[in-house]
């Protein structure tokens, strides 16, 4: 989230799309409610379904599952022929004035630079036209045919309300009257917050849909005010957490990028990642890379990490690919090329995309580990449980180590949450059995495999062998002490330019600012830098004091970055440093420095009239509506189709699905066609369960105790299905047995001339646990991921549905 | 839930007894249930099983969200879902949080022959007290709104305490504190009901132009209130009564058919005890006892 949970009290106009706040975040959801009834908030819920969100929205509008983008960039279009957006934050916050090179374009459905042998772009020319300085060219007309507003327009100008209506099957006055909603907060006082989650990143787009979006906020004025923002509604309590310590395999903590195989030197790495300021006098805060990745190496290899050895940059793995993620490392095991499996609180035979290719990689491994506190359908996969799985044991040759952990209420430590807050918690009691903590677990791996290095060698001993270890007990670090190095501390007295000393040697750091590039500060997350200092455990605070009652009291547990609630709040006030709605003030200039309820997200003293951009992390300073070439998919967000789906793609039908999108050969010899997989389906979860976990939990099980999925009457009547009746739903990849739920809260969508039924799957039914047996959702869904991200397309995918006789019990 | 005084009571089932209501000085409570702000998430549900230690069996899926099926022994509260198109052809998703009314005039405690099974606090709170039900089933058939259930185990009668024992020390009930939403609210009745106004106005403003405050004169009114979009048409609300009235049979029971019956179970006996001082003993007779057997013969022939 740019913003809060409680600041969505302060939206005037809330939209829930590519999401289902109330049914997956009803605590979070309490302050939609509040909007609602102490600011008179409108709540406009944009769905394939009519969900538990809708049933108390304002205007509810169905959309075509994988359609977003259309609706988007029609809204674009809208608010610009309207003009109505919010001019003064438009023009100084956003790149709009900006320039692109002469080689960007896009035809047909394609931006320019496409090679097919890639399957992707040569981004090159997605990028500013430089002057001799090398600053962005800018026309603060928005005359010239090549910047970015002029761009932006001829772009978004093919999306019609005809045209949105025609893709994403939305009736015209509905999506009318939500663009008028959306238009009504372009006022400098009036905010708009997007509230979303994995209705939009599960989607072969899913990237750009969030950026769509995102681009609207800025022509809206609403990012970094109160009641504003991008706000991904995360679904674990701490999966902010995972991706903050660089839990994907392209990262390191602190959003750090592991280092590709084309960057053999330390210097090669840090060549790209110099960060030269865009426009004149600009932040680009990002030029400190170099001291968030030296402190990072200091703080896993300390004194062997040195000047001399390029601070071990050579201990580092370097990429061949642009990603190892999950459909990757299910391909490589698949085909036998991964052959053991360290599976640490994940379910990959429920979570992972087309189960039956899962289940077959899985026993083609010679070992997996599974660390859970769970009895997960993975750590089973080997087990027949009838129709639900139908393993052979005899035929599997994998060997499965199950390592019982203790959970987050049986340990001390801290989440994070979507609000991207640290949160520390206290144990609550032991856990269960022979369950060990994660810490202790992979600390006991860790100590056994670097005695096999120092015993036996190896190809690479060095990054095991180098490893700091410094903790009081070596076989179970403190949670704390993993707390403080994470933070950082003075590896020598640290001093200021006046030659104080700002930290002894030894000390724990007070923020990121204090890290350096030269070997005397450690810090194993930089944005994590402050969460535990001198003063104590800032995440264990509990001081509810809310200063102007706006939901924001900075002394409740601790915000990364630097105890920031607010993201890139000084687009809360106008150039002149005044805020836009003096209602709800975030910060301010005041003469002589910026104050207000939160820590600026600037600098404290830089001027108004210096014209430094809001944007700090950008090189150019301002909100980009055209992303230059950050995204694998284009500079614009464009509609293409799902892999799976019903329709052509009506702008431009020989380029249908995502240009960028990787897709091995087995899995789209997998996909299905409209002919013979007419129905659109899409996957979510109940407000009743937590994805696979509380279905071992009985009273979970009572709320919502066995697999369904839901069809729309119309559907239903021309299949002869009853209500509660059995079917039989499949997709090319496999197929699922289970009652129907015929609702009206599914209608058919007229798209592109013909009407189209969605088929909605919940996913919460395995065979372990207490709830019922059934075959989970990803029996059905396609293993094709985001061009960016490569979070599988669970959201829209093409089954067929019969009546069915109900199973033999 | 019989851990309340007697003298808290104002009403008690088959008594003549009048209670002391030594505490009538006590607040009338309510639980308000605002329709309009519930996202159906059936924490309610979950924290009512908890903090009655209750867990129903793990049911089917039936066609609906609403599970368990039924409220039941085990189940003291149910989100009950119903789809509905309004005039304009747009749908709602109607989430109520169905349970004991805690009527002002309790049917189930006019209805019950038992003597103090169904009492009524100064509060307001209508009560089962498990040890002195018999288990007839009067209560059911007594309730307007079909909410008492009986344990086909201990033949018990059962439902919603109002969370008696939390109120009774000061707490809110289960349900209350664990909605996330605050669409359920607990306080006194003249409170709840001023909020309600509130709540109506901005409902009002949103275009409903007939929400309200269900709260029916039929029966008194009620502890347990509801704020609906559409007061006009409580039905609408899977099943929610229009006018709920007690049964006319359980005031007649009450009314004029309990004396009379009464009247007439004491003139049977009274001709009965005439009929044995002037006939004597009934004795069974040679032909009685051949006709039974005959009778047996004929029936295990038939087999």
């Amino acid at each position: 989230m740019t913003n809060t949970w409680q600041d969505i009290k302060n939206a005037n106009v809330i939209v829930v799309m590519g999401g289902n706040a109330a049914e997956a975040h009803p605590c979070g959801f309490k302050w939609v409610v509040e909007a609602k009834i102490e600011n008179g908030a409108k709540l406009l819920v944009i769905d394939p379904r009519y969900t538990r969100t809708a049933s108390v929205a304002d205007v509810y509008a169905p959309i075509r599952p994988g359609t977003d983008i259309a609706f988007l960039n029609g809204l674009i279009r809208y608010l610009l022929e309207k003009d109505a957006i919010q001019h003064d934050y438009v023009r100084a916050y956003t790149n709009a004035s900006l320039l692109v090179k002469e080689g960007f374009g896009f035809e047909d459905g394609l931006f320019s630079g496409y090679r097919e042998e890639i399957n992707g772009y040569d981004r090159s020319d997605w990028d500013y036209e430089l002057d001799e300085q090398g600053f962005a060219k800018a026309d603060d007309t928005w005359q010239h045919p090549r910047c970015v507003m002029r761009l932006l327009r001829n772009h978004v100008d093919r999306y019609t309300p005809e045209t949105v209506s025609r893709i994403c099957g939305t009736p015209q006055d509905k999506y009318l009257q939500i663009c008028e909603l959306f238009a009504g907060t372009a006022a400098p006082d009036k905010a708009l917050t997007s509230l979303f989650a994995l209705g939009w990143t599960q989607h072969s787009v899913g990237s750009q849909n969030i950026r769509a979006m995102a681009m609207v906020q800025l022509l809206l004025g609403n990012i970094g005010v109160a009641g504003g923002g991008m706000n991904a509604l995360r679904g674990h309590s701490n999966i902010q957490g995972l991706t903050d310590v660089g839990l994907l395999s392209e990262l390191m903590p602190g959003y750090l990028r592991l280092p590709t195989d084309a960057e053999p030197t330390f210097e090669d790495y840090m060549k790209t990642r110099q960060f030269k300021p865009l426009r004149p006098g600009q932040t680009s805060y990002w030029q400190n890379y170099r001291k968030f990745f030296v402190s990072f190496q200091k703080a896993i290899y300390g004194d062997a990490a040195r000047a001399d050895n390029d601070w071990s940059y050579d201990w580092l793995p370097k990429l061949d690919v642009p990603l190892y993620d999950i459909i990757r490392a299910f391909e490589m095991m698949a085909n036998g090329q991964m052959n053991g499996y360290i599976c640490q609180g994940f379910n990959p035979m429920q979570a992972f995309p087309d189960r039956g290719k899962t289940r077959r990689a899985l026993g083609k491994l010679k070992f997996l580990v599974t660390m859970d506190p769970l009895d997960t359908e993975t750590s089973r996969f080997w087990e027949n449980f009838g129709p639900q799985n139908p393993s052979d044991p005899a035929a599997i040759q994998t060997e499965v180590f199950q390592l019982p952990t203790s959970c987050f209420a049986e340990e001390n430590g801290s989440l994070v949450n979507s609000s991207r807050w640290l949160q520390w918690h206290w144990k609550a009691a032991d856990p269960p059995g022979q369950a060990r903590s994660d810490i202790w677990i992979m600390t006991g791996l860790c100590h056994r495999l670097r005695e096999m290095y120092r015993k036996e060698g190896g190809a690479f001993p060095d990054p095991i062998l180098n490893l700091t270890w410094n903790y009081t007990d070596p076989a179970n670090p403190d949670p704390e002490e993993l707390a403080k190095e994470m933070n950082g501390r003075a590896l020598a007295d640290l001093k200021d330019s006046n030659g104080a000393v700002t930290a002894h040697a030894g000390q724990l750091l007070e923020g990121f600012a204090q890290l350096r590039d030269d070997g005397t500060t450690a810090s194993g997350c930089w944005i994590f830098s402050g969460c535990f200092t001198e003063k104590g455990n800032q995440m264990a605070r509990r001081d509810a004091t809310d200063p102007r009652e706006q939901g924001l009291a900075p002394n409740w547990a601790w915000a990364w970055p630097a105890n920031r609630r607010i993201l890139y709040n000084r687009a809360s006030a106008d150039a002149a440093g005044k805020a836009w709605n003096p209602e709800k003030p975030i910060i301010q200039w005041n003469g002589s420095r910026w104050v207000g309820i939160d820590v600026p997200d600037y600098g404290p003293t830089t001027k108004p009239s210096d014209a430094v951009g809001p944007f700090i992390m950008n090189a150019e300073g301002v909100g980009r509506l055209f992303a230059r070439d950050q995204m694998a998919d284009g500079p614009f967000p464009e509609h293409y189709e799902p892999f799976e789906s019903p329709s052509e793609n009506v702008l431009h039908p020989k380029v249908r699905s995502n240009p960028a999108a990787r897709v091995f050969a087995d899995d789209r010899a997998a996909f299905g066609t409209a002919k013979e997989f007419p129905y659109v389906a899409t996957t979510y979860r109940l407000t009743e369960h937590f994805h696979f976990w509380t279905k071992h939990a009985l009273i979970n099980a009572i709320l919502q105790p066995e697999e369904f999925v839901e069809i729309g009457e119309v559907l239903a009547r021309q299949k002869g299905i009853e209500q509660g009746g059995w079917v039989r739903v499949a997709s090319k990849r496999g197929a699922i047995v289970c009652k129907a739920y015929v609702t009206k809260r599914i209608r058919p969508l007229e798209v592109n001339g013909k009407p189209t039924h969605v088929i909605g799957v919940p996913l919460h039914w395995g065979f372990t646990g207490q709830a019922r047996k059934g075959y989970g959702a990803n029996t059905l869904t396609p293993s094709v991921g985001d061009a960016n991200s490569q979070t599988p397309e669970f959201k829209a995918f093409l089954v067929n549905v019969e009546k069915a006789h109900a199973p033999k019990e | 839930m019989a851990d309340l005084q007697s003298q808290n009571y104002i009403r008690r089932s088959a008594s003549t007894l009048t209670p002391p209501s030594v505490r009538d000085h006590e607040q009338e409570v309510a639980k308000l249930i605002d329709v309009s702000r519930c996202i159906g998430c059936k924490a309610c549900q979950a924290a009512c099983m908890e903090w009655n230690n209750l867990r129903d069996e793990i049911g089917h899926f039936e066609g609906s969200y609403d599970n368990p099926a039924d409220l039941s022994p085990s189940t003291w509260t149910l989100m009950r879902f119903a789809e509905w198109e309004n005039d304009k052809g747009d749908l709602e998703w109607l989430i109520r949080k169905d349970g004991c009314m805690h009527c002002e005039d309790p049917g189930c405690l006019k209805a019950c022959p038992a003597p103090g099974a169904i009492v009524q606090y100064a509060n307001g709170i209508v009560d089962f007290i498990s040890e002195n039900c018999i288990g007839c089933g009067y209560c059911v058939k007594g309730c307007p709104f079909d909410i008492p259930r009986i344990s086909q185990v201990d033949h018990k009668s059962y439902k919603c305490t109002l969370c008696s024992d939390r109120v009774a020390v000061g707490l809110e009930p289960a349900c209350v504190k664990a909605c996330p939403t605050g669409a359920i609210m607990f306080g006194t009745k003249a409170d709840m009901k001023t909020w309600a106004e509130e709540r109506v106005v901005d409902l009002k403003s949103r275009g409903f132009s007939n929400a309200g405050l269900y709260d029916p004169s039929g029966v008194g009114g009620t502890h347990v209130m509801y704020v609906l979009h559409h007061a006009d048409k409580p039905s609408i609300y899977a099943g929610l009564p229009d006018n709920p009235r007690i049964s006319i049979l359980v005031d007649l029971w009450k009314g004029i058919v309990k004396p009379l019956a009464l009247a007439g179970i004491a003139f049977t006996a009274v001709t009965a005890f005439f009929h044995w001082i002037v006939a004597g003993p009934n004795e069974v007779q040679p032909e009685d006892e051949a006709n039974a057997q005959r009778l047996l013969r004929k029936t295990d022939d038939s087999r």
